[in-house]
Protein backbone atom coordinates (compact mmCIF):
# COMPACT_ATOMS: atom_id res chain seq x y z
CA UNK A 1 0.00 0.00 0.00
CA UNK A 2 2.85 2.08 0.81
CA UNK A 3 4.18 1.29 -3.27
CA UNK A 4 0.59 2.34 -4.49
CA UNK A 5 0.16 5.66 -2.31
CA UNK A 6 3.22 7.14 -3.29
CA UNK A 7 3.18 6.04 -6.62
CA UNK A 8 -0.04 8.23 -6.70
CA UNK A 9 1.91 10.68 -4.76
CA UNK A 10 4.14 11.02 -8.21
CA UNK A 11 1.84 10.85 -10.64
CA UNK A 12 0.03 13.87 -8.99
CA UNK A 13 3.17 15.70 -9.11
CA UNK A 14 3.65 14.98 -12.37
CA UNK A 15 0.47 16.81 -13.55
CA UNK A 16 0.80 19.42 -11.09
CA UNK A 17 4.80 20.20 -12.66
CA UNK A 18 2.70 20.32 -16.23
CA UNK A 19 0.32 22.87 -15.33
CA UNK A 20 2.23 24.87 -13.85
CA UNK A 21 5.02 24.46 -15.95
CA UNK A 22 4.29 27.83 -18.26
CA UNK A 23 4.24 29.34 -15.20
CA UNK A 24 7.95 28.58 -13.90
CA UNK A 25 8.38 29.21 -17.60
CA UNK A 26 7.81 33.10 -17.79
CA UNK A 27 9.37 33.84 -14.75
CA UNK A 28 12.65 32.22 -16.69
CA UNK A 29 12.71 34.50 -19.16
CA UNK A 30 14.90 36.29 -17.09
CA UNK A 31 15.92 40.12 -17.98
CA UNK A 32 19.48 39.29 -19.01
CA UNK A 33 20.12 41.90 -21.47
CA UNK A 34 20.99 40.38 -25.24
CA UNK A 35 23.33 42.66 -26.56
CA UNK A 36 23.00 43.19 -30.60
CA UNK A 37 26.42 41.60 -31.12
CA UNK A 38 25.42 38.06 -29.39
CA UNK A 39 22.31 37.55 -31.90
CA UNK A 40 24.32 34.88 -33.52
CA UNK A 41 25.17 32.84 -30.27
CA UNK A 42 23.15 30.20 -29.04
CA UNK A 43 24.71 28.89 -25.96
CA UNK A 44 26.73 30.66 -23.48
CA UNK A 45 28.32 28.85 -21.07
CA UNK A 46 29.91 30.81 -17.93
CA UNK A 47 32.72 29.34 -15.01
CA UNK A 48 30.58 26.06 -15.46
CA UNK A 49 31.48 22.74 -13.11
CA UNK A 50 29.81 20.04 -13.24
CA UNK A 51 30.36 17.14 -10.29
CA UNK A 52 29.46 13.37 -10.38
CA UNK A 53 29.15 13.11 -6.74
CA UNK A 54 32.67 14.48 -5.45
CA UNK A 55 33.98 14.38 -8.72
CA UNK A 56 34.58 17.32 -10.52
CA UNK A 57 34.24 16.32 -13.74
CA UNK A 58 34.23 20.16 -15.96
CA UNK A 59 36.48 22.59 -14.25
CA UNK A 60 34.81 26.23 -15.05
CA UNK A 61 34.38 26.05 -18.84
CA UNK A 62 33.79 29.21 -20.65
CA UNK A 63 32.62 28.83 -23.88
CA UNK A 64 30.27 30.75 -26.44
CA UNK A 65 28.69 28.14 -29.09
CA UNK A 66 27.26 30.01 -32.18
CA UNK A 67 24.07 29.83 -33.59
CA UNK A 68 23.29 27.71 -36.68
CA UNK A 69 26.95 26.40 -36.95
CA UNK A 70 28.40 23.20 -36.37
CA UNK A 71 30.55 23.27 -33.25
CA UNK A 72 32.64 20.00 -32.53
CA UNK A 73 34.17 18.91 -29.14
CA UNK A 74 36.96 16.93 -29.16
CA UNK A 75 39.72 15.59 -26.65
CA UNK A 76 41.03 12.14 -25.27
CA UNK A 77 38.64 9.87 -23.48
CA UNK A 78 37.56 11.16 -20.58
CA UNK A 79 38.02 14.32 -20.99
CA UNK A 80 34.43 15.59 -20.43
CA UNK A 81 33.27 16.67 -23.65
CA UNK A 82 30.41 13.89 -23.70
CA UNK A 83 29.43 15.25 -20.09
CA UNK A 84 29.81 18.74 -21.10
CA UNK A 85 27.53 17.74 -23.76
CA UNK A 86 24.73 16.01 -21.60
CA UNK A 87 24.68 19.43 -19.32
CA UNK A 88 22.69 20.85 -22.27
CA UNK A 89 19.80 19.39 -22.19
CA UNK A 90 20.69 18.02 -18.40
CA UNK A 91 20.57 14.29 -19.23
CA UNK A 92 22.64 14.15 -15.99
CA UNK A 93 19.42 15.28 -14.14
CA UNK A 94 18.47 11.57 -14.88
CA UNK A 95 20.93 10.18 -12.38
CA UNK A 96 21.02 10.56 -8.83
CA UNK A 97 24.46 12.99 -7.56
CA UNK A 98 24.64 15.59 -10.05
CA UNK A 99 25.61 19.10 -9.44
CA UNK A 100 26.30 22.31 -11.67
CA UNK A 101 27.79 25.30 -10.98
CA UNK A 102 27.74 28.34 -13.06
CA UNK A 103 25.43 29.12 -16.11
CA UNK A 104 24.78 27.99 -19.41
CA UNK A 105 22.71 30.60 -20.84
CA UNK A 106 20.56 29.48 -23.96
CA UNK A 107 19.70 32.75 -26.46
CA UNK A 108 17.64 34.25 -27.31
CA UNK A 109 15.35 33.64 -24.25
CA UNK A 110 17.85 34.02 -22.08
CA UNK A 111 17.27 30.94 -19.93
CA UNK A 112 19.94 29.44 -17.63
CA UNK A 113 20.10 25.90 -18.73
CA UNK A 114 21.27 24.72 -15.37
CA UNK A 115 19.01 26.49 -12.95
CA UNK A 116 17.13 23.89 -10.87
CA UNK A 117 13.81 25.72 -11.69
CA UNK A 118 14.19 25.17 -15.53
CA UNK A 119 11.30 23.21 -17.01
CA UNK A 120 13.31 20.28 -18.50
CA UNK A 121 10.48 18.59 -20.19
CA UNK A 122 10.43 22.13 -22.57
CA UNK A 123 14.09 22.46 -22.41
CA UNK A 124 14.54 19.22 -23.89
CA UNK A 125 11.95 19.61 -26.41
CA UNK A 126 14.24 22.81 -27.86
CA UNK A 127 17.40 21.07 -27.30
CA UNK A 128 17.03 17.78 -29.28
CA UNK A 129 19.94 14.68 -29.12
CA UNK A 130 21.39 11.70 -30.97
CA UNK A 131 23.22 9.00 -29.44
CA UNK A 132 26.29 7.42 -29.23
CA UNK A 133 24.73 4.05 -30.25
CA UNK A 134 21.05 3.99 -32.34
CA UNK A 135 18.41 3.54 -30.22
CA UNK A 136 15.28 3.35 -32.09
CA UNK A 137 12.06 2.59 -29.78
CA UNK A 138 11.29 -1.05 -29.98
CA UNK A 139 7.96 0.24 -32.17
CA UNK A 140 7.75 1.03 -35.98
CA UNK A 141 9.87 3.45 -37.97
CA UNK A 142 6.80 5.81 -38.17
CA UNK A 143 5.89 5.49 -34.65
CA UNK A 144 9.35 5.93 -33.60
CA UNK A 145 9.05 9.79 -35.22
CA UNK A 146 5.70 9.95 -34.35
CA UNK A 147 6.20 9.79 -30.36
CA UNK A 148 7.92 13.31 -30.21
CA UNK A 149 5.34 14.53 -31.88
CA UNK A 150 2.62 13.19 -29.33
CA UNK A 151 4.58 14.08 -26.66
CA UNK A 152 4.86 17.17 -27.55
CA UNK A 153 0.81 17.41 -27.99
CA UNK A 154 0.46 17.16 -31.35
CA UNK A 155 -3.43 14.66 -31.92
CA UNK A 156 -4.12 15.53 -35.76
CA UNK A 157 -2.90 12.69 -37.60
CA UNK A 158 -2.79 14.38 -40.66
CA UNK A 159 0.10 16.77 -39.12
CA UNK A 160 1.87 14.09 -37.48
CA UNK A 161 1.68 12.61 -41.48
CA UNK A 162 3.17 15.24 -43.19
CA UNK A 163 5.51 15.66 -39.99
CA UNK A 164 7.08 12.45 -40.05
CA UNK A 165 7.15 12.66 -43.69
CA UNK A 166 9.11 15.94 -43.32
CA UNK A 167 11.26 14.84 -40.78
CA UNK A 168 12.41 11.33 -42.69
CA UNK A 169 13.03 13.20 -45.69
CA UNK A 170 15.44 15.41 -43.84
CA UNK A 171 16.61 13.02 -42.68
CA UNK A 172 17.32 11.61 -46.15
CA UNK A 173 15.51 7.91 -44.89
CA UNK A 174 12.36 8.59 -46.78
CA UNK A 175 13.10 7.18 -49.86
CA UNK A 176 14.81 3.94 -48.14
CA UNK A 177 11.58 3.59 -45.61
CA UNK A 178 8.69 4.85 -47.26
CA UNK A 179 7.47 1.39 -48.38
CA UNK A 180 7.75 -0.10 -44.94
CA UNK A 181 6.54 2.50 -42.55
CA UNK A 182 5.38 0.23 -40.33
CA UNK A 183 8.25 -2.49 -39.99
CA UNK A 184 9.85 -2.32 -36.67
CA UNK A 185 12.71 -0.04 -36.58
CA UNK A 186 15.10 -2.69 -35.47
CA UNK A 187 14.95 -4.35 -38.80
CA UNK A 188 16.83 -1.12 -40.34
CA UNK A 189 20.53 -1.37 -40.88
CA UNK A 190 22.47 0.75 -38.22
CA UNK A 191 23.11 3.26 -40.48
CA UNK A 192 19.24 3.51 -41.35
CA UNK A 193 18.49 3.05 -37.54
CA UNK A 194 20.69 6.48 -36.59
CA UNK A 195 19.08 8.48 -39.71
CA UNK A 196 15.86 7.45 -37.87
CA UNK A 197 17.03 8.81 -34.26
CA UNK A 198 18.30 11.96 -36.26
CA UNK A 199 14.63 11.95 -37.78
CA UNK A 200 12.90 11.73 -34.48
CA UNK A 201 15.16 14.21 -33.03
CA UNK A 202 14.35 16.96 -36.01
CA UNK A 203 11.01 16.04 -36.21
CA UNK A 204 9.90 18.23 -32.96
CA UNK A 205 12.15 21.08 -34.63
CA UNK A 206 14.42 21.51 -32.17
CA UNK A 207 16.42 24.63 -31.62
CA UNK A 208 19.59 22.81 -30.89
CA UNK A 209 20.46 19.72 -32.08
CA UNK A 210 23.30 17.61 -29.72
CA UNK A 211 25.07 14.66 -31.13
CA UNK A 212 27.20 12.41 -29.33
CA UNK A 213 29.65 10.62 -31.32
CA UNK A 214 26.83 9.67 -33.51
CA UNK A 215 28.85 7.62 -36.28
CA UNK A 216 31.40 5.77 -33.82
CA UNK A 217 28.86 2.89 -34.16
CA UNK A 218 28.76 2.74 -37.78
CA UNK A 219 30.49 1.64 -41.31
CA UNK A 220 32.33 4.20 -43.53
CA UNK A 221 29.73 4.88 -45.91
CA UNK A 222 26.83 5.29 -43.05
CA UNK A 223 29.11 7.73 -41.29
CA UNK A 224 29.45 9.99 -44.80
CA UNK A 225 25.67 9.85 -44.74
CA UNK A 226 25.54 10.98 -41.13
CA UNK A 227 28.51 13.69 -41.89
CA UNK A 228 26.56 14.96 -45.10
CA UNK A 229 23.29 15.34 -43.09
CA UNK A 230 24.89 17.16 -40.26
CA UNK A 231 26.36 19.51 -42.76
CA UNK A 232 22.65 20.05 -44.08
CA UNK A 233 20.82 20.59 -40.86
CA UNK A 234 23.04 23.29 -39.79
CA UNK A 235 20.80 25.48 -42.16
CA UNK A 236 17.76 25.08 -39.84
CA UNK A 237 19.60 24.39 -36.51
CA UNK A 238 22.61 24.97 -34.20
CA UNK A 239 24.40 21.63 -33.39
CA UNK A 240 27.19 20.77 -31.11
CA UNK A 241 28.67 17.33 -31.57
CA UNK A 242 31.20 15.22 -29.67
CA UNK A 243 33.36 13.47 -31.54
CA UNK A 244 36.41 11.07 -31.36
CA UNK A 245 37.27 11.45 -34.78
CA UNK A 246 39.74 14.17 -35.31
CA UNK A 247 38.94 13.83 -39.67
CA UNK A 248 35.24 13.77 -38.81
CA UNK A 249 35.52 16.95 -36.82
CA UNK A 250 37.65 19.10 -39.27
CA UNK A 251 35.52 17.85 -42.03
CA UNK A 252 32.12 18.94 -40.58
CA UNK A 253 32.60 21.33 -38.11
CA UNK A 254 32.81 25.44 -38.17
CA UNK A 255 33.88 25.53 -34.58
CA UNK A 256 36.04 23.27 -32.47
CA UNK A 257 36.72 23.11 -28.82
CA UNK A 258 39.70 20.99 -27.75
CA UNK A 259 38.65 19.51 -23.62
CA UNK A 260 41.26 18.03 -21.92
CA UNK A 261 41.11 16.36 -18.12
CA UNK A 262 37.29 18.39 -17.67
CA UNK A 263 38.78 21.78 -18.95
CA UNK A 264 38.28 23.33 -22.14
CA UNK A 265 41.89 23.83 -23.36
CA UNK A 266 40.93 25.51 -26.45
CA UNK A 267 38.44 26.71 -28.64
CA UNK A 268 38.27 28.18 -32.21
CA UNK A 269 37.46 28.01 -35.67
CA UNK A 270 38.12 24.53 -36.89
CA UNK A 271 40.40 25.66 -39.61
CA UNK A 272 42.30 27.81 -36.59
CA UNK A 273 43.15 24.49 -34.49
CA UNK A 274 43.70 21.92 -37.17
CA UNK A 275 46.52 24.73 -38.45
CA UNK A 276 47.06 26.93 -35.97
CA UNK A 277 46.46 25.60 -32.37
CA UNK A 278 47.43 28.22 -30.12
CA UNK A 279 48.46 25.56 -26.80
CA UNK A 280 50.29 22.97 -26.90
CA UNK A 281 48.17 20.25 -25.73
CA UNK A 282 45.97 21.07 -28.48
CA UNK A 283 48.88 20.86 -30.81
CA UNK A 284 50.22 17.55 -29.48
CA UNK A 285 46.36 16.32 -29.61
CA UNK A 286 45.63 17.01 -33.18
CA UNK A 287 48.67 16.34 -34.50
CA UNK A 288 47.78 12.93 -32.87
CA UNK A 289 51.19 13.08 -30.14
CA UNK A 290 48.74 11.67 -28.17
CA UNK A 291 45.25 10.74 -27.86
CA UNK B 1 33.01 -35.72 -10.26
CA UNK B 2 31.46 -35.52 -13.55
CA UNK B 3 29.52 -38.38 -11.96
CA UNK B 4 27.83 -36.16 -9.74
CA UNK B 5 27.05 -33.51 -12.08
CA UNK B 6 25.89 -35.72 -14.32
CA UNK B 7 23.53 -38.05 -11.26
CA UNK B 8 22.62 -34.79 -10.23
CA UNK B 9 21.00 -34.01 -13.33
CA UNK B 10 19.82 -36.94 -14.49
CA UNK B 11 17.89 -37.72 -11.07
CA UNK B 12 15.83 -34.34 -11.66
CA UNK B 13 14.88 -36.19 -15.54
CA UNK B 14 14.18 -39.03 -13.68
CA UNK B 15 11.82 -37.72 -11.35
CA UNK B 16 10.16 -35.85 -14.23
CA UNK B 17 9.43 -38.58 -16.05
CA UNK B 18 8.32 -40.85 -13.28
CA UNK B 19 5.68 -38.09 -12.30
CA UNK B 20 4.20 -38.56 -15.74
CA UNK B 21 4.83 -42.13 -16.31
CA UNK B 22 2.42 -42.60 -12.73
CA UNK B 23 -0.27 -39.74 -14.16
CA UNK B 24 -0.43 -41.42 -17.18
CA UNK B 25 -0.24 -45.27 -16.01
CA UNK B 26 -3.21 -44.35 -13.47
CA UNK B 27 -4.94 -42.57 -15.42
CA UNK B 28 -5.02 -44.81 -18.21
CA UNK B 29 -6.32 -47.45 -15.72
CA UNK B 30 -9.44 -45.00 -14.92
CA UNK B 31 -10.17 -44.19 -18.66
CA UNK B 32 -10.79 -47.97 -19.16
CA UNK B 33 -13.69 -47.52 -16.58
CA UNK B 34 -14.98 -43.80 -17.72
CA UNK B 35 -15.10 -43.09 -21.17
CA UNK B 36 -12.83 -39.98 -22.00
CA UNK B 37 -15.79 -38.77 -23.91
CA UNK B 38 -17.86 -38.74 -20.04
CA UNK B 39 -14.79 -37.30 -18.70
CA UNK B 40 -14.97 -33.92 -21.42
CA UNK B 41 -18.69 -33.74 -22.01
CA UNK B 42 -20.80 -34.77 -18.59
CA UNK B 43 -21.84 -31.93 -17.03
CA UNK B 44 -21.58 -33.15 -12.88
CA UNK B 45 -18.33 -34.39 -10.90
CA UNK B 46 -20.07 -37.01 -8.02
CA UNK B 47 -17.43 -39.82 -7.30
CA UNK B 48 -18.44 -40.24 -3.84
CA UNK B 49 -22.03 -40.62 -4.20
CA UNK B 50 -23.87 -43.72 -4.88
CA UNK B 51 -24.50 -42.46 -8.76
CA UNK B 52 -21.26 -41.28 -9.43
CA UNK B 53 -20.53 -38.97 -12.42
CA UNK B 54 -17.09 -37.74 -14.03
CA UNK B 55 -17.48 -35.13 -15.57
CA UNK B 56 -14.32 -32.40 -15.18
CA UNK B 57 -16.01 -29.24 -16.13
CA UNK B 58 -17.89 -28.33 -12.56
CA UNK B 59 -13.60 -28.47 -11.45
CA UNK B 60 -12.16 -26.96 -14.01
CA UNK B 61 -14.52 -24.28 -13.71
CA UNK B 62 -13.74 -23.75 -10.11
CA UNK B 63 -9.85 -23.82 -11.05
CA UNK B 64 -10.32 -21.27 -14.07
CA UNK B 65 -13.12 -19.05 -11.67
CA UNK B 66 -10.58 -18.69 -8.71
CA UNK B 67 -7.38 -18.32 -11.63
CA UNK B 68 -9.53 -15.42 -13.21
CA UNK B 69 -10.05 -13.96 -10.01
CA UNK B 70 -6.66 -13.74 -8.57
CA UNK B 71 -5.63 -11.85 -12.42
CA UNK B 72 -7.84 -9.47 -12.05
CA UNK B 73 -6.58 -8.95 -8.73
CA UNK B 74 -2.85 -9.07 -9.93
CA UNK B 75 -2.79 -7.66 -13.16
CA UNK B 76 -3.50 -4.30 -12.15
CA UNK B 77 -1.59 -4.13 -8.91
CA UNK B 78 1.56 -6.03 -10.41
CA UNK B 79 1.52 -3.64 -13.73
CA UNK B 80 1.48 -0.55 -11.14
CA UNK B 81 3.76 -1.79 -8.59
CA UNK B 82 6.27 -2.84 -11.59
CA UNK B 83 6.44 0.58 -13.03
CA UNK B 84 6.88 2.07 -10.01
CA UNK B 85 9.59 0.23 -8.79
CA UNK B 86 11.04 0.07 -11.74
CA UNK B 87 11.00 4.04 -13.04
CA UNK B 88 10.15 6.09 -9.85
CA UNK B 89 11.04 4.29 -6.81
CA UNK B 90 15.02 5.40 -5.71
CA UNK B 91 17.05 2.61 -4.83
CA UNK B 92 16.82 2.24 -1.15
CA UNK B 93 13.05 1.92 -1.89
CA UNK B 94 13.45 -0.64 -4.30
CA UNK B 95 15.89 -2.83 -1.72
CA UNK B 96 13.14 -2.31 0.79
CA UNK B 97 9.99 -3.38 -1.22
CA UNK B 98 11.40 -5.87 -3.76
CA UNK B 99 12.26 -8.27 -0.92
CA UNK B 100 9.13 -7.64 0.62
CA UNK B 101 7.34 -8.58 -2.17
CA UNK B 102 9.27 -12.12 -2.88
CA UNK B 103 8.41 -12.68 0.33
CA UNK B 104 4.76 -13.15 -0.66
CA UNK B 105 6.18 -16.30 -2.33
CA UNK B 106 7.80 -17.89 0.74
CA UNK B 107 4.44 -17.62 3.52
CA UNK B 108 3.36 -21.23 3.61
CA UNK B 109 0.33 -21.36 1.43
CA UNK B 110 -1.59 -22.97 4.99
CA UNK B 111 -0.95 -19.79 6.51
CA UNK B 112 -2.94 -17.41 3.36
CA UNK B 113 -5.83 -20.58 3.58
CA UNK B 114 -6.69 -20.09 6.52
CA UNK B 115 -5.63 -16.05 6.35
CA UNK B 116 -8.60 -16.31 3.59
CA UNK B 117 -10.99 -18.55 5.81
CA UNK B 118 -10.89 -16.81 9.03
CA UNK B 119 -10.20 -13.29 8.00
CA UNK B 120 -10.92 -11.72 4.45
CA UNK B 121 -13.90 -13.91 3.68
CA UNK B 122 -15.86 -12.50 7.09
CA UNK B 123 -14.59 -8.61 5.94
CA UNK B 124 -16.05 -9.65 2.68
CA UNK B 125 -19.17 -10.89 3.76
CA UNK B 126 -20.22 -7.34 5.35
CA UNK B 127 -19.72 -5.84 1.88
CA UNK B 128 -21.32 -8.41 0.01
CA UNK B 129 -23.86 -9.58 2.65
CA UNK B 130 -24.56 -13.16 0.85
CA UNK B 131 -21.36 -14.40 0.29
CA UNK B 132 -21.09 -17.81 1.38
CA UNK B 133 -18.44 -18.81 4.58
CA UNK B 134 -17.17 -20.88 1.49
CA UNK B 135 -16.32 -19.07 -1.69
CA UNK B 136 -14.35 -18.15 -4.89
CA UNK B 137 -13.85 -14.38 -4.23
CA UNK B 138 -12.04 -14.52 -1.07
CA UNK B 139 -9.00 -17.33 -2.18
CA UNK B 140 -9.20 -15.58 -5.75
CA UNK B 141 -8.38 -12.45 -4.42
CA UNK B 142 -5.72 -13.89 -1.90
CA UNK B 143 -4.07 -15.61 -4.47
CA UNK B 144 -4.23 -12.91 -6.43
CA UNK B 145 -1.86 -10.92 -3.90
CA UNK B 146 0.27 -14.40 -3.29
CA UNK B 147 1.08 -14.69 -7.25
CA UNK B 148 2.66 -10.87 -7.14
CA UNK B 149 6.06 -12.62 -7.01
CA UNK B 150 4.97 -13.55 -10.19
CA UNK B 151 3.30 -10.46 -11.73
CA UNK B 152 4.76 -7.60 -10.07
CA UNK B 153 8.33 -8.51 -9.82
CA UNK B 154 8.75 -10.48 -13.62
CA UNK B 155 7.44 -7.61 -14.99
CA UNK B 156 9.52 -5.06 -12.97
CA UNK B 157 12.45 -6.97 -14.21
CA UNK B 158 11.25 -6.99 -17.47
CA UNK B 159 11.14 -3.12 -17.79
CA UNK B 160 14.31 -2.99 -15.89
CA UNK B 161 16.34 -5.01 -18.72
CA UNK B 162 14.61 -2.56 -21.13
CA UNK B 163 18.48 -0.93 -22.00
CA UNK B 164 18.81 2.79 -20.64
CA UNK B 165 19.29 4.58 -23.96
CA UNK B 166 16.03 3.90 -24.71
CA UNK B 167 14.45 5.53 -21.98
CA UNK B 168 17.23 8.56 -22.53
CA UNK B 169 15.37 8.32 -26.37
CA UNK B 170 12.40 9.25 -24.60
CA UNK B 171 13.59 11.70 -21.98
CA UNK B 172 15.68 13.68 -24.51
CA UNK B 173 12.63 14.37 -26.53
CA UNK B 174 10.47 15.83 -23.73
CA UNK B 175 8.78 12.58 -22.69
CA UNK B 176 7.59 12.77 -19.10
CA UNK B 177 8.51 10.41 -16.94
CA UNK B 178 5.15 8.71 -16.95
CA UNK B 179 4.74 8.77 -20.65
CA UNK B 180 8.08 6.81 -20.76
CA UNK B 181 7.19 3.97 -18.42
CA UNK B 182 3.73 3.31 -20.22
CA UNK B 183 4.45 4.43 -23.70
CA UNK B 184 8.04 2.93 -24.35
CA UNK B 185 8.87 0.57 -21.10
CA UNK B 186 6.11 -1.34 -21.37
CA UNK B 187 5.21 -2.03 -24.39
CA UNK B 188 9.17 -2.71 -24.47
CA UNK B 189 8.94 -5.15 -22.25
CA UNK B 190 5.75 -6.53 -22.84
CA UNK B 191 6.76 -10.33 -23.69
CA UNK B 192 8.38 -10.80 -20.50
CA UNK B 193 5.56 -8.52 -18.55
CA UNK B 194 3.12 -10.92 -20.41
CA UNK B 195 4.95 -14.36 -19.36
CA UNK B 196 5.23 -13.28 -15.67
CA UNK B 197 0.93 -13.26 -15.91
CA UNK B 198 1.13 -16.48 -17.46
CA UNK B 199 3.69 -18.03 -15.08
CA UNK B 200 1.15 -16.13 -12.08
CA UNK B 201 -1.71 -17.59 -13.73
CA UNK B 202 -0.22 -21.17 -13.89
CA UNK B 203 0.68 -20.45 -10.07
CA UNK B 204 -2.96 -19.70 -9.03
CA UNK B 205 -4.02 -22.43 -11.41
CA UNK B 206 -1.49 -25.29 -9.33
CA UNK B 207 -2.24 -23.63 -5.97
CA UNK B 208 -3.93 -26.09 -3.16
CA UNK B 209 -4.18 -25.22 0.55
CA UNK B 210 -5.75 -22.05 0.10
CA UNK B 211 -8.41 -23.19 -2.40
CA UNK B 212 -8.73 -26.50 -0.47
CA UNK B 213 -9.31 -24.30 2.63
CA UNK B 214 -11.15 -21.40 1.81
CA UNK B 215 -12.89 -21.77 -1.24
CA UNK B 216 -15.73 -25.17 -0.26
CA UNK B 217 -15.55 -29.12 -1.58
CA UNK B 218 -18.70 -29.02 -3.59
CA UNK B 219 -17.83 -29.21 -7.39
CA UNK B 220 -20.02 -26.41 -8.97
CA UNK B 221 -20.57 -25.21 -12.40
CA UNK B 222 -20.65 -22.12 -11.69
CA UNK B 223 -19.10 -18.41 -12.03
CA UNK B 224 -20.88 -16.83 -9.23
CA UNK B 225 -18.10 -16.01 -7.02
CA UNK B 226 -20.25 -16.18 -4.16
CA UNK B 227 -20.82 -19.68 -4.07
CA UNK B 228 -18.72 -21.95 -2.70
CA UNK B 229 -16.79 -24.25 -5.39
CA UNK B 230 -13.62 -26.98 -5.66
CA UNK B 231 -11.33 -26.64 -7.58
CA UNK B 232 -9.15 -29.40 -9.35
CA UNK B 233 -5.90 -29.62 -6.37
CA UNK B 234 -8.65 -28.98 -3.85
CA UNK B 235 -10.59 -32.50 -5.37
CA UNK B 236 -7.40 -34.31 -5.58
CA UNK B 237 -6.49 -33.23 -1.46
CA UNK B 238 -10.23 -34.08 -0.53
CA UNK B 239 -9.46 -37.72 -2.17
CA UNK B 240 -6.13 -37.86 -0.89
CA UNK B 241 -7.23 -37.23 2.22
CA UNK B 242 -9.96 -40.23 3.07
CA UNK B 243 -9.29 -43.34 3.03
CA UNK B 244 -9.54 -44.98 -0.06
CA UNK B 245 -8.99 -48.35 -1.43
CA UNK B 246 -6.20 -48.24 -3.63
CA UNK B 247 -7.50 -48.94 -7.46
CA UNK B 248 -10.96 -48.15 -6.62
CA UNK B 249 -12.08 -45.72 -9.43
CA UNK B 250 -12.11 -42.74 -6.69
CA UNK B 251 -8.48 -43.48 -6.03
CA UNK B 252 -7.89 -43.58 -9.59
CA UNK B 253 -9.77 -40.44 -10.51
CA UNK B 254 -7.26 -37.93 -8.68
CA UNK B 255 -5.07 -39.50 -11.58
CA UNK B 256 -7.06 -38.14 -14.43
CA UNK B 257 -7.42 -34.85 -12.60
CA UNK B 258 -3.97 -34.81 -11.99
CA UNK B 259 -3.49 -35.54 -15.20
CA UNK B 260 -5.28 -32.27 -16.90
CA UNK B 261 -3.96 -30.36 -14.66
CA UNK B 262 -0.59 -31.26 -15.36
CA UNK B 263 -1.24 -30.29 -19.29
CA UNK B 264 -2.99 -27.21 -18.49
CA UNK B 265 -0.16 -26.02 -16.37
CA UNK B 266 2.92 -27.68 -18.80
CA UNK B 267 0.66 -25.18 -21.85
CA UNK B 268 1.07 -21.86 -19.35
CA UNK B 269 4.56 -22.46 -18.89
CA UNK B 270 5.60 -23.29 -22.35
CA UNK B 271 4.00 -20.18 -23.33
CA UNK B 272 5.71 -18.31 -20.80
CA UNK B 273 9.12 -19.53 -21.80
CA UNK B 274 8.55 -19.03 -25.34
CA UNK B 275 7.45 -15.23 -24.54
CA UNK B 276 10.73 -14.59 -22.03
CA UNK B 277 12.71 -16.53 -24.73
CA UNK B 278 11.44 -13.57 -27.20
CA UNK B 279 12.45 -11.20 -24.73
CA UNK B 280 16.04 -10.62 -25.91
CA UNK B 281 15.86 -11.37 -29.70
CA UNK B 282 14.27 -7.19 -29.86
CA UNK B 283 17.35 -5.28 -29.06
Amino acid sequence: MVAVSSLIGTIKDIFIKRESSNRIDKSFTNPISIRKNEEDIKIEVKDLSFYYGKFRALKNINVKIPAKKITALIGPSGCGKTTLLRCFNRMHDLYPGFKYEGAIILYPDGINIVDMKVDLLDLRRKIGMVFQKPNPFPKSVYENVAYGLRVNGVKNKKIIQEKVEWALRSAGLWEEVKDRLNTNAYNLSGGQQQRLCIARAIAIEPEILLFDEPTSALDPISTGKIEELIIELKEKLTIIIVTHNLQQAARVSDYTGFMYLGELVEFNRTDKIFTNPQNKLTEDYVTGRFG
Amino acid sequence: MLAVFFTAGFITIFITVGIVYVLLSDAFKFFQVVSLKEFLTQKEWTPVFATKKFGIWPLVAGTFLIAAIAMVVSIPLGLLIAIYLSEYASVRVKEIAKPIIEFLEAVPTVVYGYFTLLFVTPILQKIIPNLEAFNSLAPGIVLGFMILPYTASMAEDAMKGVPQRIREASYALGATKLRTATHIILPAAVSGVVAGFILGASRAIGETMVVAIAAGMYPNLTLDPREPIQTMTGYIVQVALGDLPYGSIEYLSIFAVGLALFIIAFVFNSIALWLRSRIREIY
